[in-house]
């Protein structure tokens, strides 16, 4: 592709866009005079707003790239992560898990942790939610500051530290609360800016059932799109059904997953692990006004989650599409490569002889260092053999013939090919945005976790409230100093990013199971905790050393000790070993727990355990809007959904 | 906190929204997808989302937070 470029109109609303979000910081930093008025909104927030926020601080650039790449490589089955995975998780954590966050006065996650369990457990969860964090935080920035440079010719540098100067900027000035209102401001814009994307992407492919026929040529053949080798074919349904794919076998879906593995692993121990423990997400709802206000953040949220996957997947299956259409001209976009390498290659087209097409396309390949689609080449050679082609339809042939795919830019693509000026400054607006909500969101709950409970906890013990304020302002500064050389890093060394993203889905499957033992259970003890998590962390690294995906070799990817099974797919793998970790954590919690004497009395347990604690009573709140109640409702909905799209 | 978040976003898209009207409204060959001029409609779209926002804080009785 070449590069995008911006026109005035353009830039004027980037601008707009800039200086709303850090006049937001500069109007809030008034109200920000103690500690927790910065680190946790001195829980003054309405609901809709944390609400919005929550969906918000997940949603960032990273996510929105990755669902329009996976819509195109797996369809609409991509949409399990919101239907299977963030709904019924988001409803867990409203009517069930809130009620202990919120009731406790525990200002983070971790520091629950420490209340129900021990410091020893608060220590491990927060040490590792800060690192985790900062990582996070620099892998989608570099990712977006790749983008960038790669798509509109920005510099890499200045992409990176401009965009983390406008986020510095607002959260130091208003803290949680300048990060939860951006959020929503930022929800905004990434809704509107990406649906007139949608809305043409669906007109230019001939509407939605236009675009399932298509997807029927794309599921019957895959290889023609370079989606899976040759051969490899799905019945025609594969894209655009959600269940019948699953259900039919690991074979017979492009995820290669199995029905249990998504319920289970996805379903329930991935997603409610991540919805309802990780305090990037909670913190949002922690800082609503009141208890009802902090039940309903996540199903408010819940509500416009559930119709994401129109905006976020449908754009890769329109992509796939439009592949199948002849007339439209597109392709999903092939790895970017350096001008030198087309030059090269543009040669050893002119030079080829029409009558020795293997030798062509094998000197075509080697000039552009990626798999290319033989028949493609050799049409080619012979083409300009037999009227000599411009160097540009040479150009556009070999763009053509490259048979890989480069998913993460499918969602650019469409923007490139849509929008005119104007819209496309709205448009790259909205992926700047979701990569400031995400970075204020990795930001603001790293410098919470950080000072009160790491700071506060081990190093300055009784310090006055305005220190605790000023250390907040300092380690955002610090966390955000982190994230830009956590970014460097994740540049230079691709591999050590993958095995530190490994790393983090070894001490996240587990969690979730000593979260449920905790607060449903008033035996578990905090040894157990202790040790279930340590263990569960531990089965995790094993069983990604014994098994294996298919077409990986032994290494990163698993295997390294040996080969005990293997997997359809990375997917399957991932959902498999999260599956795992969440029966052995919880397994062993429940019998070091048994045989360990409980620490903390009935007494010091309320509120923190559900048999302990007293129902809440929402009387003033009418019948229909009760939590559970609405809750219920969510729930008919989300399956009206699965069926609609079985 | 004192400051109705609607204030900002609505401030915003208004202001967005007009310039994204005049814009297609002027520039009408520029502003074409799929034959549609795209930069009017969606302009118009978030001019009247804006609005609302606006209505919204106006009636939620708060005054604009530079008052």
């Amino acid at each position: 592709m070449q590069p995008i470029q911006l026109a005035w109109i353009d830039y004027t609303i980037l601008l707009a866009y800039v200086a709303f979000v850090i006049g937001i910081g500069w109007m809030l930093s008034r109200y920000m005079k103690t500690s927790a008025d910065f680190l946790t909104s001195a829980r003054s927030i309405p609901t809709w707003v944390t609400g919005l926020a929550f969906i918000s601080a997940n949603l960032g650039a990273l996510e929105l790239v990755g669902m329009a790449a996976s819509g195109a490589k797996y369809g609409i089955s991509t949409a399990h992560f919101y239907w299977v995975g963030a709904i019924p998780a988001m409803i867990f954590l409203a009517v069930f898990m809130m009620p202990f966050y919120y009731g406790s006065k525990a200002r983070s996650v971790p520091e629950y942790l420490k209340m129900r369990f021990d410091e020893r457990v608060r220590a491990l969860n927060s040490i590792a939610f800060a690192v985790m964090t900062i990582f996070a935080s620099g892998i989608s920035m570099n990712a977006l500051a790749k983008l960038l440079n790669q798509l509109l010719g920005w510099n890499y540098n200045a992409a990176l530290f401009i965009c983390s100067g406008v986020v510095l900027l607002y959260v130091l000035k208003g803290g949680l609360t300048s990060a939860i209102y951006t959020e929503v401001l930022q929800f905004f814009m990434i809704v509107l800016g990406f649906a007139p994307v949608v809305y043409l992407g669906l007109k230019d492919v001939g509407g939605w059932h236009a675009m399932n026929s298509s997807l029927q040529t794309v599921a019957t053949n895959p290889a023609a799109l370079y989606l899976k080798e040759a051969g490899v074919t799905y019945a025609p349904d594969a894209w655009m059904s959600a269940w019948k794919p699953v259900l039919a076998g690991p074979a017979n879906n492009p995820m290669g997953v199995d029905w249990f593995a998504m319920i289970f692993g996805l379903g329930f121990v991935l997603s409610f692990g991540y919805w309802c423990t990780n305090f990037l997400v909670v913190q949002r709802a922690m800082a609503a006004k009141n208890m009802t206000a902090a039940r309903n953040t996540p199903l408010v949220a819940a509500v416009p989650k559930m119709f994401f996957p129109f905006l976020v997947i449908v754009p890769g299956m329109i992509a796939a599409a439009l592949c199948t259409l002849p007339d439209k001209n597109y392709r999903i976009p092939p790895p970017i490569l350096s001008a030198a390498a087309y030059a090269s290659a543009l040669d050893a087209v002119k030079a080829a002889s029409p009558s020795d097409s293997a030798a062509a396309v094998q000197a075509v390949g080697a000039a552009l260092g990626k798999p290319v689609a033989a028949d493609k080449i050799a049409s080619l050679v012979a083409a300009n053999a037999a009227t000599p082609l411009s160097d540009e339809q040479i150009r556009k042939g070999l763009y053509n013939s490259i048979a890989e795919n480069d998913y993460d830019s499918v969602i650019l693509s469409l923007v490139k090919k849509y929008c005119p000026a104007g819209l496309l400054g709205l448009a790259l607006t909205a992926l700047l945005a979701s990569f400031m909500s995400g970075m204020a969101g990795n930001v603001t709950a790293f410098n919470t976790v950080f000072t009160y409970d790491l700071y506060q906890a081990y190093f300055a013990k009784g310090k006055s409230d305005h220190h605790y304020f000023l250390a907040g302002k300092v380690v955002t500064v610090v966390g955000i100093a982190l994230s830009i050389l956590a970014a460097y890093f994740a540049s230079m060394y691709n591999n050590c990013m993958d095995i530190i993203q490994l790393v983090f889905g070894f001490v996240n499957a587990p969690l979730f199971a000593t979260f449920l033992l905790g607060m449903f259970w008033k035996r578990t003890t905090a040894t157990g905790a202790f040790l279930g998590l340590f263990g569960g962390i531990g089965s995790s690294a094993l069983f990604h050393a014994m098994t294996l995906a298919q077409g990986n070799a032994p290494g990163v990817k698993g295997g390294y000790l040996s080969v005990v099974h293997v997997f359809p797919s990375e997917m399957a793998q991932n959902f498999w070993l999260a599956s795992f970790a969440f029966t052995a954590c919880f397994v062993l919690t429940l019998v070091i727990s048994l045989t360990t004497a409980r620490t903390k009395s009935d007494a010091e347990l309320k509120g923190l355990v559900y048999s302990l604690t007293p129902k809440i009573k929402s009387d003033a709140l009418p019948f229909f809007l009760q939590p559970g109640v609405v809750g219920v409702v969510l729930l008919i909905a989300c399956v009206i959904l699965n069926v609609l799209f079985w | 906190m004192g400051l109705d978040i609607r204030w900002p976003i609505g401030l915003m898209f208004t202001l967005i929204g007009a310039l994204l009207t005049v814009f297609g409204a002027l520039n009408r060959s520029g502003s074409l997808s799929l034959d549609i001029n795209i930069n009017l409609i969606w302009g118009v779209i978030l001019l009247a989302f804006g609005v609302l926002m606006l209505a919204g804080a106006v009636r939620g009785g708060k005054k604009p937070p530079t008052a």
